[in-house]
C-alpha cells in the first residue's frame, strides 16, 4: 500500500483521493508528486497520486496490449513473408465493421465478436491469394504502393457496404460497468477485459509459435525461406495462414476498440503508424520484441499525456503548459524509436540469420 | 475531388434573362466531405442547397453556381483548396468552414482578393479581435460565445468546481478560455488533447475522476462527441461528475449517442424547434428531404445564402459594388433560422443562447428541444480588439 498523506496547500483542508489521512510534513519531492495530482495544488494525498499513478498505468498497458494485437499480425507478415504490409489497418477496420454488424445481427456479443474473427481471418487469407502473392519477390516499394491500394479499395468498399457515418459496437450490461482492481481505484470493466485478453493472446501466440509444428516452420520460415521450402514445407499454405492468423489478430484489435471508439473509416491509418513504432522498436519479426515495445510504447505515450502537461505547470503558464503537453508528449515515442535506433539499430530483440 | 453543382435553374435563366444577368454568382463552399467527419459537411451541402432551393436558385435575378470543395479537415488542403477558389474559379464569395484552424490557414487569400467570405461555422477568436477584415462574415458565432453561456448555466445551477476538456487546436482553446470567462466557480483542471486523431480518452477521464469535480464541461464535434461520450460512461462518470457540453451533442452525433446523451445539457444559438416562421420552413422542408432533423452546421450554411442573397439583391446583382453589399450585409436584413440578430463591429453576430436537451419525439427518435434562454443578445469579449468601426 502506498503512504498516505494529507498536504494543505491552499483552500479548505477537505480529504480528496481514495486514501486520505493525517497532516504532515512533505519534501519537495512529494511536493511534485502532490502537484501531479492536482495541478492547482488544491489539496492531495500521495496516496491519490499513487493510485492516480497506477490507474494510469493500467490505461497505458491497456493500449499498448491492443497495440501488441496489431504488431503481433504485422511483424509476423513482416518477419515472415518479408512482406510490408500497410493495408494491415484496414484489416483492424474490417474487423471492427464485421464486429459492430454481426453483433447487431445475432444479438450477442460474443457471438458476434468469433464471427467477426472469422471473417476477418477470412478477408486476411483472401487478400493474401488475390493480392499479395503478387508482391512477394518484389521490392519494398512495389509492397508499400500495392498495399496503399489495398487501403483506399477497402476504405471505399467500407464507405460503400455501410456508408460514411460509422458504427458503434454494443457492449453487453456485464462489460460496460466498472470494476474496484485495487481499493479506490475504479476501473473499466472492457478496459481490464481487453488487458486480459490481450495477455491470453500473447500466450497463445507463444505457445504456437515455440511449441507447435506450424510454430516451428513459421520460426523456420522467418530464418531461412529457401531452406524450408526445399525441405518440401507448402510454403504457399504457410503464408496463407500466416496472414490469415495476422489478419484475425488485427481485426481483433479492431473490433476491441471499436467498442471504445466506434467504428470509422479510416481508423487503421494512424494507429498503423505506432504499430510500425512498435515493431521497429521491437525488432521486426520478433513476437517478443513486438510484446514488450508496445507496451513500452502504451505506458510511454498514456503515462507521458497524463502526467507531462502538469509537470510543465511547474515551469510555464497553464495555457502554455496544456498546449505544449500533449504536443510534447505525443513526440515522446518517436524519441523512444529514435533512442532505440541510434543503441539497437536490429530493435530490442533482433531476429538473427536474416 | 471537384464537384460543380449548377444551379438547376440556370439553363432556364439563361434562356430567359437579360443580357446583363446571364452570369452566374458564383459562391466556393469548402467544408469536410471526406473521412469521419464527412457527414458535418454533407449536411452543411444539404442545407445550403435546400437554402438556394427557397430562392428559386437565383439571387437578384442571376443563376447561383456553387462549387464545392473538400478541406479534409487539414488547413493545409483547405488553404489549397480556398487558392483555387478564388484564383483560378475567381468566386464571388467563399463559403463554408467547420474548423478553426482550415479557416485561420484559409483566411489570408481570400481577403486578399477583396472577396467576400462567410464563415458558417467556425469563429477563431483571431477574427473576432486584430484580424478582422471588412470582408469576412460570420453566420454562426465566435467560439467563445457557446461554452460562455455554458459556463453562465453552470453558475446559475451552483457548481462550484469543474474540469474542462477539449481539443488541441484553435477552436479547443477558444472554448475552454470561454467557459472560464464566465463560470464563477473554480477550474480545477483542465486538459486538451491531441487533435482529430487522439479518440482515446481514458487518460483524461482517469484524471477527472481523480480530480473529483462537481463538473466536467467538454468540447467533442463531430464523431468526437460519439467517442466521448461512449467512455465517459464507460469510466462510470455519469453518476458522479455531470457532464456539460457545447458542440458535442447534435443532430448529427445524436443517432449515434443514442440514450447515452440523455440530460445531458449542451448551450446552442439554434435549435430546431425555435418557434420563427423561416425555421419551421427550414426544418419540416429538411426533414421531409432527408429523413434526418437539420443541425446547427445545416442551419448556419442556411442562414448564409440568407445573408449573401440580401446583399446581391441590395445592389441589384452588381457584385462590383462591394462597399453597398457590406452596407446591406452589416444590417443583417434576412430571415435567419436563429431570428432577427444584429452584427457586432467585427461581423460575428450578436445573438441569443439556449439551453438545449436531448428528448424523444412523437416518432420516437431522438433530438434537440429549447429548454430556456440562457443569454439575450450576447455579444463576444474579442469585439473590442477589432478596429473596425462602422
Amino acid at each position: 500500500m502506498p503512504r498516505t498523506r494529507v498536504r494543505p496547500l491552499a483552500g479548505p483542508s477537505t480529504g480528496s483521493g481514495g486514501a486520505s489521512s493525517n497532516p504532515q510534513r512533505y519534501g519537495s519531492t512529494k511536493r511534485c508528486l502532490g502537484l501531479l495530482g492536482h495541478p492547482d495544488a488544491r489539496v492531495t494525498t500521495v496516496g491519490g497520486t499513487m493510485l492516480l499513478f497506477v490507474e494510469q498505468c493500467l490505461n497505458g498497458l491497456q493500449f499498448g496490449l491492443l497495440l501488441f494485437l496489431l504488431a503481433a499480425g504485422l511483424t509476423l507478415v513482416f518477419g515472415i513473408m518479408d512482406l510490408v504490409n500497410l493495408a494491415h489497418g484496414s484489416l483492424y477496420m474490417v474487423g471492427a465493421y464485421f464486429a459492430a454488424t454481426f453483433t447487431a445481427l445475432t444479438g450477442s456479443f460474443i457471438g458476434g465478436v468469433l464471427l467477426a474473427l472469422v471473417a476477418t481471418c477470412l478477408v486476411g487469407m483472401a487478400v493474401e491469394v488475390i493480392a499479395m502473392r503478387r508482391l512477394y519477390g518484389r521490392d519494398h516499394l512495389d509492397h508499400v504502393l500495392g498495399t496503399f491500394g489495398l487501403i483506399l479499395f477497402f476504405n471505399e468498399a467500407v464507405r460503400l457496404i455501410w456508408g460514411p457515418a460509422g458504427m458503434n459496437l454494443t457492449l453487453p450490461s456485464w462489460l460496460n460497468t466498472s470494476i474496484e482492481i485495487l481499493p479506490g481505484v475504479p476501473y473499466s470493466s472492457y478496459r481490464f477485459s481487453i488487458i486480459v485478453v490481450a495477455l491470453a493472446v500473447a500466450l497463445f501466440l507463444y505457445m504456437l509459435v515455440m511449441r507447435t509444428r506450424i510454430g516451428m516452420l513459421i520460426r523456420a520460415g522467418a530464418s531461412n525461406r529457401e531452406m524450408v521450402s526445399a525441405l518440401g514445407v507448402n510454403i504457399k499454405l504457410l503464408y496463407t495462414l500466416v496472414f490469415g492468423l495476422g489478419a484475425a489478430l488485427a481485426g481483433l484489435a479492431g473490433l476491441m476498440q471499436a467498442a471504445i471508439l466506434t467504428a470509422q473509416i479510416g481508423m487503421g491509418e494512424n494507429i498503423l503508424i505506432l504499430a510500425f513504432v512498435v515493431i521497429i522498436i521491437g525488432g521486426i519479426g520478433s513476437i517478443r520484441g513486438a510484446f514488450v515495445a508496445s507496451i513500452l510504447v502504451g505506458l510511454i505515450d498514456t503515462v507521458g499525456r497524463a502526467f507531462l502537461p502538469d509537470i510543465f505547470k511547474l515551469v510555464l503558464s497553464q495555457a502554455a503548459a496544456s498546449t505544449a503537453g500533449p504536443a510534447v508528449s505525443s513526440m515522446l515515442i518517436y524519441l523512444l524509436m529514435t533512442i532505440v535506433l541510434v543503441v539497437r539499430p536490429e530493435g530490442l530483440f533482433p531476429v538473427s540469420n536474416k | 475531388m471537384r464537384r460543380i453543382f449548377f444551379a438547376a435553374g440556370a439553363a432556364i435563366a439563361l434562356a430567359v434573362g437579360p443580357a446583363a444577368a446571364q452570369n452566374p454568382v458564383k459562391i466556393g463552399f469548402i467544408s469536410t466531405f471526406s473521412g469521419p467527419t464527412a457527414v458535418i459537411g454533407n449536411d452543411m451541402r444539404n442545407s445550403f442547397e435546400l437554402a438556394l432551393d427557397h430562392i428559386g436558385r437565383k439571387m437578384g435575378g442571376r443563376p447561383v453556381q456553387v462549387i464545392y470543395e473538400d478541406d479534409q479537415q487539414k488547413p493545409e488542403v483547405g488553404k489549397q483548396k480556398t487558392e483555387k477558389l478564388v484564383q483560378s474559379d475567381k468566386v464571388d464569395f467563399v463559403v463554408g468552414y467547420i474548423w478553426s484552424n482550415v479557416l485561420l490557414a484559409s483566411l489570408k487569400p481570400v481577403l486578399d482578393s477583396q472577396t467576400f467570405l462567410i464563415s458558417a461555422n467556425a469563429g477563431p477568436s483571431q477574427i473576432a479581435g486584430a484580424l478582422c477584415s471588412p470582408f469576412f462574415f460570420s453566420t454562426s458565432w465566435q467560439n467563445d460565445q457557446t461554452p460562455q453561456a455554458i459556463g453562465r448555466y453552470m453558475n446559475t445551477k451552483g457548481v462550484k468546481t469543474v474540469y474542462l476538456l477539449g481539443p488541441n487546436y484553435a477552436a479547443g482553446k477558444d472554448m475552454l478560455a470561454g467557459v472560464a470567462s464566465t463560470y464563477k466557480g473554480k477550474v480545477i483542471g483542465q486538459d486538451l488533447t491531441k487533435w482529430p486523431d487522439q479518440l482515446d480518452f481514458s487518460a483524461e477521464l482517469t484524471k477527472v475522476r481523480n480530480a473529483k469535480p462537481e463538473a466536467l464541461f467538454v468540447f467533442y464535434p463531430g464523431a468526437a462527441g460519439v467517442q466521448f461520450l461512449n467512455q465517459y460512461h464507460q469510466a462510470g462518470l455519469k453518476g458522479t461528475v455531470p457532464l456539460y457540453t457545447a458542440f458535442t451533442i447534435d443532430s448529427l452525433s445524436l443517432p449515434r449517442q443514442k440514450d447515452l446523451a440523455l440530460g445531458i445539457p449542451g448551450a446552442q444559438h439554434w435549435v430546431n424547434d425555435l418557434p420563427n416562421d423561416a425555421n419551421k420552413k427550414y426544418v419540416a422542408d429538411f426533414r421531409a428531404k432527408h429523413k434526418a432533423y437539420p443541425s446547427f452546421y445545416g442551419a448556419q450554411s442556411y442562414d448564409a445564402v440568407g445573408l449573401i442573397n440580401s446583399a446581391v439583391v441590395a445592389v441589384n446583382g452588381d457584385l462590383s459594388k462591394k462597399d453597398a453589399m457590406r452596407a446591406e450585409m452589416r444590417k443583417a436584413n434576412y430571415a435567419s433560422v436563429r431570428g432577427p440578430y444584429k452584427y457586432g463591429n467585427n461581423h460575428f453576430p450578436i445573438q441569443n443562447f439556449y439551453l438545449q436537451d436531448v428528448v424523444k419525439d412523437a416518432e420516437g427518435n431522438l433530438t434537440l428541444k429549447t429548454i430556456a434562454t440562457i443569454v439575450e443578445n450576447s455579444q463576444d469579449e474579442h469585439a473590442s480588439k477589432c478596429p473596425m468601426r462602422w
